[in-house]
C-alpha cells in the first residue's frame, strides 16, 4: 500500500546514515571477531549487550522518559541489520530485548512497570525474554495452557514455555498466560516475570542449528508467585499485546534476515574475486555471476520492503501486512542468498574456516521465528482477502 | 582546564582515491569523509581529561566546507562541549595559512591544552600540530601515546614511542600534543550522543572575517596532484630450465643491463 506522504524518498537521513555508521564500525569490531567461537560455544554475548547499553541500542525505540533512546523504526531496522550482518547471535538478542521485552511495556504497562523495568533494560543491565510459545502452542498461540491464578495479592503461573531466545541470559520475561481457558484469546494476560520469582525454573538450553549464541531456553512455572502489579494491561489484554508486539518483531527478523544475507554476500564477493580456476578468477564466470546479482537484488529489494514497514509504522498508520511481507520476503530471501553464498565458496564454504556456514545455518531460523513463512502468508491474505 | 582539539575532515581511508584529470585536486564526488582517524585519539584523550578534571571544558576547532559540520557532530556525539567551524570555501589553503586561522582562533579561547591528530590521513603532512605550537609559542610533542597532567594542570607527562623503547617528556601548559595510535581506544557516539549534537549549535566564522588578509599567508603552492606511476607487468619467463636460464641471463644483461 501508498500512502499519501511527501513523495518517494529513497535517501537516509543524516541520523540514519551516522548511526549505520557506528553500529558498523561496532559491529566489526566488537561483534564480530568473537562471532565464530559463540557459535561453537554457544555462549550468551552477555559482554556485548552491556555496550550495546551503553550506545543506546538496547532501548532504541523505547521513550527517552524511560532510558531509551526514542529514536525511529528505521534507525532500528538498521541497527538490526548491522549486528546481525556481523553475527546473527546477537541480532537476534538485541532484537528480543529492544522489541519482545520492552514494547509491551513501554506501549502497554503501568508507569510503576515502565519505572521499574524499562530503565535497565534499555541500558542492557538487565536483559530481556518474552515467553509466549508452548510445547501445544505455536503459530496458534491463542491456544496456550499455561494457567495464571490469582490469589490475593498474587497470580500463581503454571505452566511451560519453549524456545526462549535470551531466556539462559535474562532477568526479566514477559510472560503468557490465561486467566480462565473458556475464555479462549480474551483470557490471555500478560505478565512480567523475574527470574528471581519462587517457582520460576531455567528447564534446560536448546541446542540448536542456528542462532547458538541466543541462550534459547525452555522454561517452567511450578506456583510461579507474581505480583498482581506485574500484570500488563488488564487481565484478558494478553493476545492483543502478543500480536502487537510481533508486528514490530517482524521488522526485526526482516532487518536481521537482510543483515544475514548481506553478511553473506559481503563474503562471497570478496572470495569470488579472490578464488581462481581455470585459470581466472571465479568472478568471470557467469554462473557465478549470476548468483551474486540475485544476492544483491533480492537483497535490495527486502531492504526496502523493511524500511517501507518502518516508515509506515513511524508515520503511525496500520504496517501489519507490510510488516509480514517483509519478514515473508526477506527470510526466504535470506536463506537463498546463505545458500549461493555457501556455493560459491565451494567445499571451503561447507567448512568452518569460512563464516559461510553459520550464515546459511543462522538464516533458517527467521522462516520460522515470530511467526513462521506460513504464518505470514496468512496475515498478507487476510489482509487482501478480508475475514 | 579548557583543552581545545584540532580536526580535519578526510576522505574514507577506505575509499579509491582519483585524481582529476587536471590535477588540481581529487575526484569528490561519491566520496565519503570521515574524521581523521588520528584525531580520533586526540578527541577521546580530550574526553577522558575532561571526565577526570572537574569543571574542564573542551572545544573542538576545524578549518573547513560546509560539510565539515559532520565531523565536528561526531566529535560533540562523543563529549565535545563547543565546536567551531571556521569556514574557508575558496581554493583550498595551504598549511601555514591553515595553522594561522586556527591559531587565531585559539588565542580567544584561552585553552591549557591543545590536542591534534599526529598527521591528516589524507595529505601526511603532519605539519598542523608543530606550526601551531610555533605561531602560539607553545612548546610542541608529536607523536604521543600517553598524556598526563601534573601539578594541577601546570605540567603534562607524556609518553611517545621511539625506535626500541619509549620517551618520557616533562613539558609546560599549555602546550600542543599530536596524536599516536595507541593513546587510547576510541569510544563510539551513543545514540544519546548523537542526539545532543543534532541539537548543538556549531560556531561558524568565515576565514576571511578572523583573518582578512589570510591570502597573504600561504608560504607553499600546490602545483599540481599526479597518480604514482604504473608498474609495468612482470616478465614469466617459459620452458626448458636451459632454456629460462638462458633468457634469464640475456634479460639481465642485454635489457636491464645489471650484469
Ligand atoms: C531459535 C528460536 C527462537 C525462538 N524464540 C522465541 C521466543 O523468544 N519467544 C517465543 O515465544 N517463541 C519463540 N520461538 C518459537 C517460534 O515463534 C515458534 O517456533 C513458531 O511460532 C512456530 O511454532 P511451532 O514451532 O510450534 O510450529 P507449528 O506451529 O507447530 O508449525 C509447524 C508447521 O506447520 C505450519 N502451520 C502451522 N499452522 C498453520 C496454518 N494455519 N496454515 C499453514 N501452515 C501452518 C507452520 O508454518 C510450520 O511449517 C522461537 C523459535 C526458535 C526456533
Amino acid at each position: 500500500m501508498l500512502v499519501k506522504g511527501a513523495g518517494i524518498s529513497f535517501d537516509l537521513s543524516e541520523d540514519h546514515l551516522m548511526i549505520q555508521d557506528m553500529v558498523r564500525k561496532f559491529a566489526e569490531k566488537e561483534v564480530s571477531p568473537g562471532a565464530g567461537e559463540r557459535d561453537r560455544s554457544m555462549e550468551f554475548p552477555r559482554d556485548i549487550c552491556s555496550k550495546l547499553g551503553e550506545l543506546g541500542l538496547m532501548g532504541v525505540n523505547t521513550p527517552t522518559e524511560y532510558g531509551g533512546a526514542g529514536m525511529d523504526s528505521i534507525s532500528y531496522a538498521i541497527i538490526i541489520e548491522e549486528l546481525s550482518r556481523a553475527c546473527a547471535s546477537t541480532g537476534v538478542v538485541a532484537a528480543v530485548q529492544n522489541t519482545l521485552a520492552q514494547l509491551p511495556l513501554y506501549r502497554f504497562g503501568t508507569e510503576e512497570l515502565k519505572r521499574k523495568y524499562l530503565p535497565d533494560l534499555a541500558a542492557g543491565k538487565k536483559i530481556g525474554a518474552y515467553c509466549l510459545t508452548e510445547p501445544s502452542s505455536g503459530s496458534d498461540a491463542g491456544s496456550l495452557q499455561t494457567m495464571a491464578q490469582k490469589n490475593g495479592d498474587f497470580y500463581f503461573l503454571n505452566g511451560q514455555k519453549l524456545f526462549v531466545t535470551n531466556g539462559m541470559a535474562a532477568d526479566f520475561f514477559i510472560v503468557y498466560a490465561t486467566i480462565d481457558k473458556s475464555k479462549g484469546n480474551k483470557g490471555i494476560s500478560a505478565f512480567v516475570v523475574e527470574r528471581t520469582f519462587p517457582g520460576f525454573k531455567i528447564v534446560r538450553k536448546e541446542e540448536m542449528l542456528g542462532v547458538r549464541a541466543s541462550g534459547t531456553a525452555q522454561i517452567a512455572f511450578e506456583n510461579c508467585r507474581v505480583p498482581v502489579s506485574n500484570l500488563i494491561g488488564e487481565e484478558g489484554d494478553g493476545f492483543k499485546i502478543a500480536l502487537t508486539t510481533l508486528d514490530s518483531g517482524r521488522i526485526s527478523i526482516a532487518s536481521q534476515a537482510v543483515g544475514i544475507a548481506q553478511g553473506a554476500y559481503d563474503a562471497a564477493l570478496k572470495y569470488s574475486k579472490e578464488r581462481s580456476q581455470f585459470g581466472k578468477t571465479i568472478s568471470n564466470f557467469q554462473f557465478v555471476q549470476e548468483m551474486l546479482v540475485d544476492m544483491i537484488t533480492y537483497i535490495e529489494a527486502a531492504r526496502l520492503l523493511v524500511y517501507r514497514s518502518s516508515y509506515l509504522k513511524d508515520k503511525g498508520v496500520p504496517f501489519s501486512k507490510e510488516a509480514s511481507m517483509a519478514k515473508y520476503f526477506a527470510s526466504t530471501m535470506s536463506e537463498k542468498a546463505t545458500s549461493h553464498a555457501l556455493q560459491i565458496h565451494g567445499g571451503y564454504g561447507y567448512t568452518k574456516d569460512y563464516p559461510v556456514e553459520r550464515f546459511y545455518r543462522d538464516a533458517r531460523v527467521t522462516e520460522i521465528y515470530e511467526g513462521t513463512t506460513e504464518v505470514q502468508k496468512m496475515v498478507i491474505a487476510r489482509n487482501i482477502l478480508g475475514g | 582546564m579548557r583543552i581545545v582539539v584540532l580536526v580535519k575532515q578526510v576522505p574514507d581511508t577506505a575509499a579509491q582515491i582519483q585524481i582529476k584529470p587536471d590535477g588540481s585536486g581529487i575526484v569528490e564526488e561519491g566520496l565519503k569523509y570521515i574524521l581523521n582517524p588520528y584525531d580520533e585519539f586526540a578527541v577521546e584523550e580530550a574526553v577522558r581529561l575532561k571526565e577526570k578534571i572537574s569543571s574542564s571544558e573542551l572545544f573542538v576547532l576545524t578549518v573547513g566546507l560546509e560539510r565539515t559540520k559532520e565531523i565536528l557532530r561526531t566529535c560533540i556525539a562523543v563529549g565535545a562541549d563547543q565546536a567551531v567551524l571556521i569556514l574557508e570555501e575558496g581554493e583550498p589553503l595551504d598549511p601555514f595559512s591553515t595553522a594561522e586561522l586556527l591559531a587565531k582562533k585559539i588565542e580567544s579561547l584561552h585553552p591549557d591544552l591543545i590536542l591534534s591528530g599526529k598527521q591528516a590521513a589524507d595529505d601526511d603532512m603532519a605539519y598542523i600540530g608543530g606550526a601551531v605550537a610555533q605561531r602560539l609559542n607553545f612548546p610542541f610533542v608529536s607523536v604521543v601515546t600517553q598524556v598526563e597532567i601534573l601539578e594541577n594542570g601546570k605540567k603534562a607527562k607524556i609518553k611517545r614511542q621511539i625506535e626500541g623503547g619509549e620517551e618520557i617528556i616533562e613539558v609546560d601548559l599549555p602546550c600542543v600534543l599530536s596524536a599516536q595510535k595507541g593513546l587510547n581506544e576510541p569510544r563510539y557516539p551513543s545514540l544519546a550522543g548523537m542526539m545532543k549534537a543534532k541539537k548543538k549549535e556549531i560556531e561558524v566564522i568565515k576565514a576571511a572575517d578572523l583573518v582578512p588578509d589570510i591570502r597573504k599567508f600561504a608560504r607553499t603552492k600546490l602545483e599540481r596532484l599526479q597518480p604514482v606511476p604504473v608498474r609495468p607487468a612482470g616478465k614469466i619467463l617459459q620452458g626448458s630450465p636451459e632454456k629460462m636460464v638462458k633468457d634469464l641471463v640475456r634479460f639481465l644483461k642485454d635489457e636491464e643491463k645489471v650484469i
